[in-house]
């Protein structure tokens, strides 16, 4: 294990998030049993003033995430001092097979955090509060994702030893590479470009159906989801090609460093807002019918919808702006 | 999106009012959240700033040192070896040093005493030598003095100091005293032909490991030091130090946290009855949680400029007098050297964990608690 | 206006000082009249008129304000209802101390993040309409009980609600102040306000003013002038 300050703060952090969580589930499970929106009795006024600590504790989970996942990303890069042949973070993550997977546990959590959010912000503004049993039960279903977290990033640094050669940037995408996320590097620019923009404009599309006609809500949460993954393919094969000006150089964290002008945060941001949202969109959609939500569900919708749509067209916009501007040609003609 | 603005915007207007009203208490708690960032942040810039130098010192290093051992230990390298490594590509030059420690009955400290490569900008004429500075500054020494040393052998030498060394990098310079090489082989009766190891420069980073490879079969007894280890192993240390420091504050930050879980859930008779009003007058538990965040966030943003603010003086205009003797290592003569600042968005984003993730943990619960109070408990009295 | 029925309300319910405050309470509130709840101290007025007022919710039994039933409404709905419908006067008048007249009068409106400038007009104009136009940077606790209770009305104004609910508002002021707050009373009256409010003080449940009388003793009605 490398005992340094940024290791042990992300370890606390996840660790007492989870914490948190887990000392609150047994008054989870009591909302669950006892909720019963229609008594006037002492103990469901106790309830009911409960909810507003569980939604504390998840803003505050979520807003943790979202520091410790740029933390993490970081500190991968800062240490890849320490390891033989490591140039970045893509190196630092390689040492042990629970890096990628640990960054990849970071962001579900994030976003399944996100969902929640969303339903919960719905079920808030509905007089009969609707949804609290399922979101308490999807609150409890959502622990075995933050312990599953912690536990690769426990494991990931427990692992970590210094001076074990591993492939950086350079080598692990190169196209002998198996592995996923070298494929997605290995796709020629010119397909790679396809399926970027295409499921980009699918997602801005679907989204924008979505807030004017009010139906396809599922689309949306699917497409925003394919966005994603199509976004960040399309980060490693050309998007970072173009930004560092350099054919083989196929890295996503380099791009967020003061070399590159931090340019990766203008990639990164609209690009998770937009992802958030285009999920919450449709983590509503399976209480479209509840009487009370009937008018909640497609205004909150539209809202999400409509910031969904205007993150992936940011994020596409940014994107060409960064390879128009680049003096690197990929594709001839 | 403008009422939102809006209502955040009176919300902090009462926070700042409310924090205004409690002075005594406030400050207090601003006090120890300072303390505790300046600590942390201290500590942090104290050893970044190290790494740092450590990196630039090694910059200048050669890339690789080779050292002969017998019976596992360092020994002097015997003549011929570096004839013996002959042309090895990639290798642009080869020298041998020369340097060994010297102990000072007067100072009851150790020097380095050192023969400048014969490219150095630091040449010294024989009967000459150039001191480090901290040294320079105990033993009142400045050039044209003459100073005497006491050789292993009991012999007296003494040389006159052409010059102090600059104190840029007094990390590694403040024992050193440079002197002319028959002088060194004179004062530690060292045979011609001798040196204690030998360096390589070579130009390109990625044959660095091959010619390690080459050299240890060339010469077996022989152990090549790299300067990317060094330089890794620098870092693994002085990240491990730096975490060592922090679990030994961590009992600090608990502390801390369990100070504001108190003050904020030992709440006064007259804030519960003030939240009391205000749920009566119509603000909700999520607007009163939405205050106390606020209120949460302006402490915090406060405590960790002024602790950040603080502990950046420290150890950039005071020289850390804090905590030197236990972070820089062992040497008697302490190096007074200015750091050269540096301040590092990852380093910020790892106080703020340290820092404002453990006060929000600890004062959640309580703001909650009291965010609940019954809208007609005031009208209960 | 507001409709009552069977309203029970319970405290520390099911320990052994299980208490009932309320025993089947069923009433109804006009709208622009000025209704008085006479009884007692522990007649349960104050818990029916914090249950009217929507600060709290009955254990049983229904409230209904305008045909709208709220008395199944989470606390969340509950202030939203109770920020535009009611203002309330306190028997301590319950200021924030430390903040001006001008600051306390403001406060109910800050959650609903209206405009600022606005806002303080508003505040402004009904201190002013109250005599209090001199004295609105004083901070509360220099100001004389009368003007407390000016600002306290001032407050409860703010919001412009259509009820104006007030606990013994007489109960801390001498026969001087008791008048004048009632001649404050007849004016929002005239205003259109409804106005409910509690009081064993003679002087006001036979004012002119006021248009009926509720005398409640241990928890139930018992009579209505």
């Amino acid at each position: 294990m490398l005992f340094q300050p940024a290791v042990i703060a992300l370890l606390l952090a996840s660790l007492v998030s989870l914490a948190m969580l887990l000392a609150a589930s047994p008054f989870a499970l009591e909302l669950v049993r006892h909720w019963d929106i229609h008594s006037g009795s002492e103990r469901q006024l106790a309830l009911e003033r409960r909810t507003y600590l569980f939604s504390t504790l998840l803003g505050f989970v979520f807003a943790t995430q979202l520091v410790s996942l740029l933390l993490f990303v970081f500190n991968a890069d800062k240490m890849a001092v320490m390891f033989v042949g490591a140039m970045c973070a893509v190196g630092t993550l390689n040492v042990n097979p629970f890096g990628f997977p640990a960054l990849i546990a970071q962001i579900v959590v994030f976003f399944l955090a996100a969902a929640w959010l969303v339903v919960n912000h719905a079920d808030n503004r509905a007089e009969d509060y609707p949804l609290v049993r399922v979101k308490y039960i999807l609150l409890l279903a959502m622990l075995p994702f933050l312990l599953g977290a912690f536990a690769l990033q426990l494991e990931y640094f427990l692992n970590l030893k210094a001076n074990v050669i591993t492939s950086c940037c350079g080598s692990l995408f190169s196209e002998d590479n198996p592995s996923l996320t070298a494929d997605a590097a290995a796709l020629p620019p010119r397909q790679a470009m396809a399926l970027f923009y295409g499921a980009l404009a699918l997602a801005v599309g679907s989204a924008v159906a979505y807030a004017r006609k009010r139906h396809g809500g599922y689309l949306v949460a699917l497409f925003s989801a394919a966005a994603f993954v199509a976004a960040l393919a399309g980060i490693l094969s050309f998007v970072s090609l173009y930004i560092y000006e350099h054919p083989h150089h196929h890295c996503p964290f380099c791009i967020l460093k003061p070399e590159y002008g931090y340019q990766g945060y203008w990639l990164y941001l609209p690009l998770f807002a937009a992802t958030a949202a285009g999920l919450g969109v449709g983590a509503l959609q399976p209480f479209a019918r509840v009487a009370s939500l009937a008018q909640i569900v497609p205004e909150t919708g539209r809202r999400l919808a409509w910031i969904a749509a205007g993150g992936f067209a940011l994020f596409a916009l940014v994107a060409s702006f960064m390879v128009w501007r680049s003096n690197l040609i990929l594709l001839e003609g | 999106m403008k009422t939102w603005i809006e209502k955040q915007k009176a919300l902090i207007d009462f926070t700042l009012a409310s924090l205004a009203r409690r002075k005594i208490k406030n400050l207090g708690l601003l006090l120890v959240y300072t303390l505790i960032v300046f600590l942390l942040a201290s500590v942090m810039l104290f050893t970044h700033a190290l790494r740092k130098e450590a990196g630039k010192v090694l910059e200048n290093s050669p890339e690789v040192i080779v050292q002969r051992l017998v019976a596992g230990r360092h020994d002097l390298i015997p003549p011929g070896y570096l004839e013996k490594i002959g042309r090895i590509r990639g290798v642009q030059k080869k020298e041998g040093r020369l340097w060994g420690y010297y102990y000072d009955g007067v100072l009851k400290a150790n020097y380095t005493f050192m023969v400048p490569q014969p490219d150095a900008l630091m040449a010294v004429e024989s009967g000459k030598i150039a001191v480090g500075a901290t040294m320079a500054r105990m033993r009142g020494l400045v050039p044209g003095n003459t100073i005497s040393f006491r050789s292993y052998s009991g012999k007296l030498f003494s040389f006159e100091v052409s010059s102090v060394l600059p104190n840029k990098s007094e990390l590694v310079s403040a024992d050193l005293v440079l002197l002319s090489e028959a002088d060194f082989r004179a004062f530690f009766e060292l045979p011609p032909g001798y040196y204690n190891d030998i360096v390589l420069s070579v130009a390109n980073p990625l044959e660095v490991r091959n010619i390690a490879t080459k050299l240890s079969t060339l010469l077996p007894d022989s152990r090549p030091i790299l300067r990317e280890e060094v330089l890794r192993t620098y870092e693994s240390i002085f990240n491990w130090r730096e975490g060592i420091v922090l679990v030994l504050l961590s009992g600090a930050i608990l502390a801390f946290a369990i100070f504001a879980w108190e003050k904020a859930s030992g709440l006064s008779a007259e804030e519960k009855r003030e939240i009391g009003i205000l749920k009566a007058i119509g603000w909700e538990t999520g607007d009163v949680i939405k205050m106390k965040f606020w209120e949460g966030a302006l402490v915090s943003l406060a405590a960790f400029l002024l602790g950040y603010i603080a502990a950046y003086l420290h150890v950039f205009r005071f020289s850390s007098w804090l905590f030197e003797p236990v972070l820089k290592g062992w040497a008697v003569l302490y190096p007074r050297f200015e750091l050269t600042p540096e301040v590092d968005g990852f380093q910020v984003a790892t106080l703020f964990l340290f820092t404002v993730f453990p006060y929000a943990v600890a004062t959640i619960v309580p703001i909650w608690r009291a965010a609940i109070t019954d809208p007609d408990a005031v009208m209960r009295g | 206006m507001i409709e009552v029925s069977e309203v029970r309300k319970a405290f520390n319910q099911g320990r052994h000082n299980e208490y009932w405050a309320l025993k089947g309470i069923s009433l109804t509130i006009e709208a622009k009249k000025v209704t008085a709840l006479c009884g007692p101290s522990g007649s349960g007025k104050t818990t029916l008129l914090t249950i009217i007022g929507c600060l709290a919710r009955p254990t049983s039994g229904r409230v209904r304000l305008k045909e709208r039933d709220i008395s199944g409404l989470p606390e969340r709905f509950l202030t939203d209802i109770r920020r535009s419908t009611f203002g309330f006067v306190f028997q301590q008048f319950n200021l924030i101390k430390g903040l001006s007249a001008l600051d306390n009068v403001m406060l109910p409106a800050y959650p609903l993040g209206g405009d600022w400038r606005a806002l303080r007009a508003r505040a402004e104009s009904l201190l002013d309409s109250l005599g209090l136009a001199h004295r609105r940077e004083a901070r509360v606790e220099w100001l004389s009980g009368g003007e407390q209770q000016r600002v306290a009305i001032a407050r409860a104004l703010v919001n412009d609600p259509e009820v104006l609910i007030a606990d013994e508002p007489t109960a801390n002021l001498d026969t001087a102040l008791s008048k004048e707050f009632l001649a404050i009373l007849e004016a929002l009256a005239e205003q259109g306000r409804t106005v409910l409010l509690t009081s064993h003080d003679p002087l006001v449940v036979e004012a002119a003013v006021i248009d009926s009388v509720i005398d409640m003793r241990d928890g139930q009605i018992v009579g209505i002038r």
